[in-house]
């Protein structure tokens, strides 16, 4: 979707926390990114490494963790689990479906030094 | 900065004055009333550490800054009793005429308008024609407004007290889905000449909108436009969301449209919900 602002905002939080806590390396930074969120990893992947570039995080390793789309069905009003925006509900096969959750974008955790 | 190629062009606004502006490259925000850049990317530097490796948990949310000036946004538009539309579409839809339109309707009822498009200042100058105050921002590469450039805007622009901010989005409709203006609501305008399965494509937009307008339809039996399709395919995506059929052109829907609007207005005015003279055709 726009990769590189997600990145930029990466490098934006990354620098906020080096400032704040003082650490002058990034060696590995872990990501929450939702089914829905939008994102391309491999965009996401190629766009970080050239974001970071002469910041405190080059070179660091980009972890993804997957985290699942969730959706109300307003046809049988169950909670469901569903990993494509266009699927049908695996309960009763209704097709309104509206996300819940797997709109994640955050920065779970770095390690640094 | 283009969200997509990331290029990072320069963001320039051509204030309300509707004045031709000259660039100065400056670097950072400008001081001056007519123009201001934005777009210069920060630059961190590197430096080797000695100390051992330690883990620290972030839990932040990746726009956290750019929500962070929506929300300054938001405060500042609820101490004003300002209602903010976030306009949302693809490029040729027919936002600008829409605008104008509603803005004659408003007759005397307070409002601003902030333009966003990647070039010119045509947009700001249309609106300024029907009398309305207007700002533009172009975006350069950029292919979406964020909060800080609205807030900028609202800045410059003398908003008055209980106004409606009408917000033109780039026409686009991927990327401004997913950065929060501060505004009350995203309207999402979708021409009946782009096809019945548009919503299906490009979902995101359509969930986040509250309202879709379906417009154009004074155009619908010259291109075959199933609109009733249109209305399936935008309830699949998002349940919730009201839909409108108006054609600005014709005037078809455009008294629904300015009610839903006072409607809204009204309902955050009161904090309680307001029923509205005109239905949205929702079903459930």
């Amino acid at each position: 979707m726009h990769e590189v602002s997600i990145c930029e905002g990466i490098l934006g939080v990354i620098e906020d926390q080096a400032r704040t806590l003082g650490f002058t390396a990034v060696r590995r930074i872990t990501l929450e990114i939702g089914a829905f969120s939008g994102v391309e990893q491999a965009a996401l992947r190629f766009g970080f490494d050239a974001v970071m570039r002469g910041s405190v995080a080059e070179g660091a390793l980009l972890e993804i963790i997957d985290l699942p789309g969730r959706a109300r069905c307003y046809d049988c009003e169950d909670v469901v689990d569903i990993m494509d925006r266009l699927a049908c509900c695996p309960r009763c096969g209704g097709e309104r479906l509206l996300p819940e959750g797997g709109g994640e974008m955050r920065i779970k955790d770095m390690e640094v030094v | 900065m283009c969200t997509v190629c990331g290029c990072s062009g320069t963001v320039t606004f051509d204030a309300a004055s509707g004045q031709s502006h000259s660039h100065s490259h400056a670097g950072a925000h400008s001081q001056t009333h007519d123009h201001l850049h934005f777009g210069m990317g920060a630059a961190g530097v590197s430096v080797p550490g000695l100390s051992q490796a330690r883990i620290i948990a972030v839990e932040t949310d990746i726009l956290s800054k750019n929500n962070g000036f929506a929300a300054a946004n938001r405060r500042v538009l609820q101490a004003m009793g300002a209602y903010a539309v976030n306009l949302v579409s693809s490029p040729g839809s027919g936002k600008t005429t829409l605008l104008c339109r509603t803005i004659q309707m408003l007759g005397a009822a307070p409002l601003a308008v902030i333009e966003g498009d990647q070039q010119t200042s045509n947009d700001a100058e249309r609106i300024r024609a029907t009398g309305a105050l207007a700002i533009q921002i172009n975006t350069g590469k950029g292919c979406h407004l964020d909060a800080e450039m609205v807030g900028h805007a609202m800045g410059h622009l003398a908003l008055k007290p209980a106004s409606f901010l009408f917000i033109e989005n780039v026409g686009n409709l991927v990327c401004p889905a997913a950065f929060d203006l501060g505004e009350d609501a995203k309207v999402a305008i979708l021409s009946v000449t782009e096809g019945e399965d548009k919503p299906l494509k490009y979902p995101d937009m359509f969930t986040a909108s509250k309202l879709a307008i379906l417009n154009k339809t004074d155009l619908a039996p010259h291109c075959d436009a199933d609109l009733a399709a249109y209305e399936a395919n935008l309830r699949r995506i998002n349940p919730k969301i009201d839909i409108l059929r108006v054609s600005a052109r014709s005037g078809e829907g455009m008294a629904q449209w300015v009610d839903w609007l006072r409607a809204r207005h009204m309902e955050k005015t009161l904090g309680r919900p307001v029923a509205q003279m005109h239905g949205t055709g929702k079903t459930s």
